[in-house]
């Protein structure tokens, strides 16, 4: 699904590059001169108190916000100010802190709905579900079925999401996400309000998904311990500016984010 | 995965045609005995019919009788390179998945001996069994069972190789002892290209022996340690005969494969009667989506724990009483009626009016039969229970809506058949008959002793317990108690050991009695005592909702619980239950002994939070007896009252003490028809 003009990336390059970003909203400073990359194929974790920018961050590197100065590459090539569903396009695909899926519809047709970027027959075919839409529509459902598999979620293949707990709509969205086959996903605390059960089965879904698919992942998250379990490096923020940057063990033992999680005596 | 299906596929139409004519004409020769030469006879009488399927990503992918036996035959080749044995063993841990029920039929073509392992137990608890079964080879469903076993690994120091079925998550595992399935079929595929190969796996098949081990079954074990039940193939055919030749299955029939292959049940409905009767094997996507892929495949032959019936009736009600005021009242207007006709109709008895047949098939058309729909039983033939004793109830609804429901009485040690329900002979309370060729006799301590032709070889490396188990005339001892009724029906009691012994050398179950006595809504729990005593004598806790809207329509005025419990009028109220219990005693053989004298109700209710339950709400004798030791003394030195304070430990965790002056009454005993003699089973 890569498109021809962007060069072969393997483990290790630099995916994505933040470069000296910051974010204004008026007078309030969301982002102060971010600097920080993804590389490929790794997990990397986005953390800091309430506040620090984080959910900002992941907005402005899948397009939803644009910059008011730095730039963000992706693959090499700068990204321009671009709508949302232009990024899902370019392989970025995302989860949201607050669950974002269609409450009434079933969990097979929520992740189908994350598989139509990938469809290409036209309207009058899909309206008739026939000939090349029937052979796509095919196709595409046998991919959301390995991705329904994987996330072992085929007892509540036809439920309304609306009707699941909170912890299997989670995985319904990682599903449609995952239908996008995204080279970067981005995942906004993905366990947060969860139970342990649900962090443990989330977490193993993470490192199967970066495992088995080799999709780079961005996270963000407030569980300290799965943090610190699943990622390959860690980037901190702090009221809008990053503080700390490194592998978990590095970070765990800054003394800055440290003073910024446990508060300081001034 | 679905690539996986593919490739047997095509391989079959090139590769295995040539491997599949010689292995046929040697099968037909000899009788087939074991379970791979069954197998290849099926491929032979029916190679085009779907043996096996399993629903994958979403869809119900399926394989024929040929397909199965190419798979097996190249499986057991690949076992061999693997270095399994004739002899050698192998651990079987998952959910019920086509491959696993393979990789026994693989294991037995070489000879080895097939362990399943139930798929839930702990690390620990499967390292115990692992190890105990010396076994060297183990096929895994996935991930979460490789993980078990490898970190039991340093306890299994004779096992060498782990095979697994679902590859997720596995990709990064250290692969020179791990391998999957799929890969060790396709090395076998490769080998019998080769024609020598070929006639040498084919030879295998052949060295097995009837009289060979087929399989050894752990028992869950719910006291100790898991005891290995071997079995011979001869008794697992034969097994498996009694029951397909008495509800006539044939490969028409279709089955669910869910409960754990570990199990016996599971071992010979989904395995043995499969490939011996050739009826398709349907395995679930997931444990989770069973209601659905039930209701899809439309089984013909059912089987389910109690508490299976049991929770998709819940369900059912609890979903009925969200339903529109009109279907809920055509609802339970059609059900009180088939809970009085629906039965007889079932059993075909005379004596149902021309208009009650009327009403139930409207009823059936707009209830009945979209229920049996919603359960996946419309095309049930028959269905069994066992396991544990059902609610009369539960049973009778689903008799009462057309579902041919039946018991079965069975036990690991027996390859299951011990006693079944004929067609006609259907009842709740009882077991039914004595399964074809098993001969039932009762100890004198009330003990079911059975012998029939699948009855098991021995515990593995437990000859003590074998001995203990199997008398030298080859009965077994079965561990329960129960009698005949005058039917000829096996009446199940209590385990042997929890029945007592009364002075007189009466029998005491004492759960008999009690389940007896709470058939009655009134009475809620009731705790009797009697072993070593000259009689039985009872408490009886009464229902409050029962017991307090019976007060209201006769009028009796009561302020609290303990003031319902002492009312005389209440008194006669269970006065009347328990001479109807006495009664009952009295009428069957070797229970009159067991007739209650003496009874009282408590004047609190038995409770968890005072310890007089265990959470799951069975009673607590022992406690019981301490706690209200007064009271019992009084039971037995014939005062008519007596005076008891307990303590009790209110709901917000304060405790206080209850006082109180208990009435006891006295009963009179029925004569007991036939004195202390033992109805033989008939053949």
């Amino acid at each position: 699904m890569r498109a021809p003009d962007h060069p072969v990336m393997s483990k290790g390059d630099v995916l994505l590059a933040v470069e000296n970003v910051s974010l204004g909203f008026g007078g309030v400073r969301a982002l102060t001169d971010v600097s920080f990359d993804i590389r490929k194929s790794e997990i990397r974790a986005i953390i800091g108190p309430n506040g620090a920018g984080k959910t900002s961050m992941l907005n402005c590197i899948n397009g939803f916000y644009y910059p008011t100065e730095g730039r963000i590459t992706f693959k090499g090539v700068k990204r321009p100010k671009m709508r949302p569903y232009v990024a899902a396009r370019g392989g970025i695909a995302r989860t949201f802190q607050n669950v974002a899926l269609f409450k009434s519809m079933s969990t097979l047709d929520n992740i189908m709905a994350g598989r139509s970027i990938k469809m290409h027959s036209n309207f009058f075919w899909q309206l008739f579900r026939h000939g090349p839409a029937m052979k796509e529509e095919v196709e595409h459902r046998r991919f959301v079925e390995e991705i329904i598999d994987f996330l072992e979620i085929q007892h509540i293949r036809k439920t309304p999401v609306g009707r699941l707990p909170y912890g299997l709509q989670k995985r319904v969205e990682l599903g449609r996400a995952l239908a996008m086959e995204p080279e970067l996903l981005l995942l906004d605390e993905p366990m947060a309000g969860m139970n342990l059960e649900e962090k443990e089965d989330m977490s193993r879904f993470i490192l199967e998904v970066n495992q088995q698919y080799g999709t780079t992942i961005a996270l963000i998250e407030h569980d300290m311990g799965v943090v610190m379990d699943l990622s390959d490096r860690v980037v901190v923020l702090e009221y809008g500016r990053k503080i700390a940057d490194g592998t978990p063990a590095e970070v765990k033992n800054d003394q800055r984010v440290i003073d910024a999680y446990l508060g300081v005596a001034h | 995965m679905r690539q996986r299906k593919r490739s047997h596929a095509a391989h079959l139409s090139e590769a295995g045609r040539p491997g599949r004519l010689t292995s046929l004409t040697t099968a037909a020769d000899a009788r087939a005995d074991t379970f791979p030469k069954l197998l290849a006879r099926n491929a032979r009488l029916r190679p085009k019919r779907t043996a096996f399927r399993h629903k994958d990503l979403g869809i119900w992918q399926s394989w024929t009788w040929g397909e199965v036996h190419q798979i097996v035959r190249a499986y057991a080749r690949g076992l061999q390179t693997l270095g399994l044995k004739r002899g050698g063993k192998i651990a079987i841990i998952g959910y019920n998945r086509p491959y696993l029920y393979w990789t026994i039929c693989a294991a037995q073509w070489l000879g080895a001996i097939p362990i399943p392992v139930y798929a839930d137990s702990v690390a620990d608890e499967m390292a115990y069994v692992l190890a105990h079964a010396e076994v060297t080879h183990a096929a895994v469903q996935d991930q979460e069972q490789v993980d078990k076993i490898l970190s039991v690994s340093d306890q299994l120091p004779q096992l060498q190789h782990v095979l697994y079925d679902e590859q997720k998550g596995l990709r990064d595992y250290d692969h020179s002892r791990l391998h999957s399935i799929e890969s060790i079929v396709e090395e076998g595929r490769a080998r019998l290209a080769d024609a020598q190969e070929a006639a040498a796996i084919d030879l295998a098949l052949q060295e097995g022996r009837g009289s060979d081990l087929a399989i050894i079954l752990y028992t869950s074990g719910t006291t100790g340690r898991p005891k290995g039940v071997m079995l011979t193939s001869d008794a697992v055919i034969a097994a498996a005969e009694i029951g397909c030749d008495f509800d006539k299955l044939d490969e028409t029939d279709e089955i669910i494969a869910y409960l754990p292959i570990a199990w016996v049940g599971d071992h010979i409905f989904s395995y043995a009667q499969a490939i011996l009767s050739g009826l398709c094997v349907n395995c679930p996507e997931s444990p989770e989506t069973i209601a659905e892929d039930r209701r899809e495949i439309g089984a013909t032959y059912v089987f389910a724990p109690p508490r299976v019936f049991e929770s998709m009736l819940t369900l059912t009600m609890v979903r009925i009483e969200d339903a529109g005021a009109l279907k809920r009242r055509m609802f339970h207007f059609f059900i009180n009626h088939a809970n009085k006709v629906g039965e007889k109709i079932l059993n075909k008895e005379p004596g149902v009016g021309a208009w009650d047949r009327l009403l139930w098939s409207i009823g059936n058309v707009l209830v009945y039969a979209p229920l049996r729909n919603r359960f996946g039983m419309t095309r049930v033939k028959v269905g069994y229970t066992a396991g544990e004793a059902i609610g009369p109830e539960i049973f009778r609804f689903y008799r009462s809506i057309g579902v041919n429901l039946k018991q079965l009485y069975g036990q690991t040690e027996a390859s299951v058949y011990i006693t079944m329900q004929p067609n006609g002979e259907i009842r709740a309370d009882t077991v039914g008959r004595p399964a074809p060729q098993v001969e039932i006799r009762i100890a004198d301590n009330g003990e079911v002793l059975y012998r029939s032709p699948g009855v098991f070889v021995g515990y593995y490396k437990d000859d003590e317990k074998t001995a203990e188990t199997k008398t030298p005339d080859g009965f077994v001892h079965s561990g329960d108690a129960g009698f005949f009724d005058q039917n000829g029906h096996l009446k199940i009691i209590d385990r042997a050991k929890d029945v007592g012994k009364m002075r007189d050398g009466a029998l005491f179950p004492p759960k008999y009695v009690e389940n007896k006595l709470k058939f009655y809504p009134n009475i809620k729990e009731a705790v009797c005592f009697g072993d070593g005593r000259d009689h039985v004598a009872a408490f009886i806790n009464i229902d409050l909702v029962a017991v307090s809207n019976w007060a209201e329509r006769n009028g009796v005025t009561y302020a609290s619980y303990q003031e319902l419990a002492g009312h005389p009028l209440v008194y006669d109220m269970i006065e009347k239950h328990v001479d109807e219990v006495n009664r009952s005693l009295s009428s069957e053989p070797r229970m009159g002994g067991a007739q209650i004298r003496r009874f009282l109700i408590l004047h609190k209710e038995l409770d968890a939070d005072d310890g007089e339950l265990t959470r799951t709400q069975k009673v607590r004798r022992g406690f019981i007896a301490e706690r209200y030791a007064p009271l019992i003394n009084a039971l037995y030195d014939g005062s008519s009252e007596a005076d008891i304070s307990t303590e009790v430990t209110f709901e917000d965790g304060r405790k206080g003490v209850i006082s109180a002056r208990v009435k006891i009454r006295d009963m009179k005993p029925y004569p007991t028809t036939e004195p202390g003699s033992v109805l033989e089973a008939a053949e």
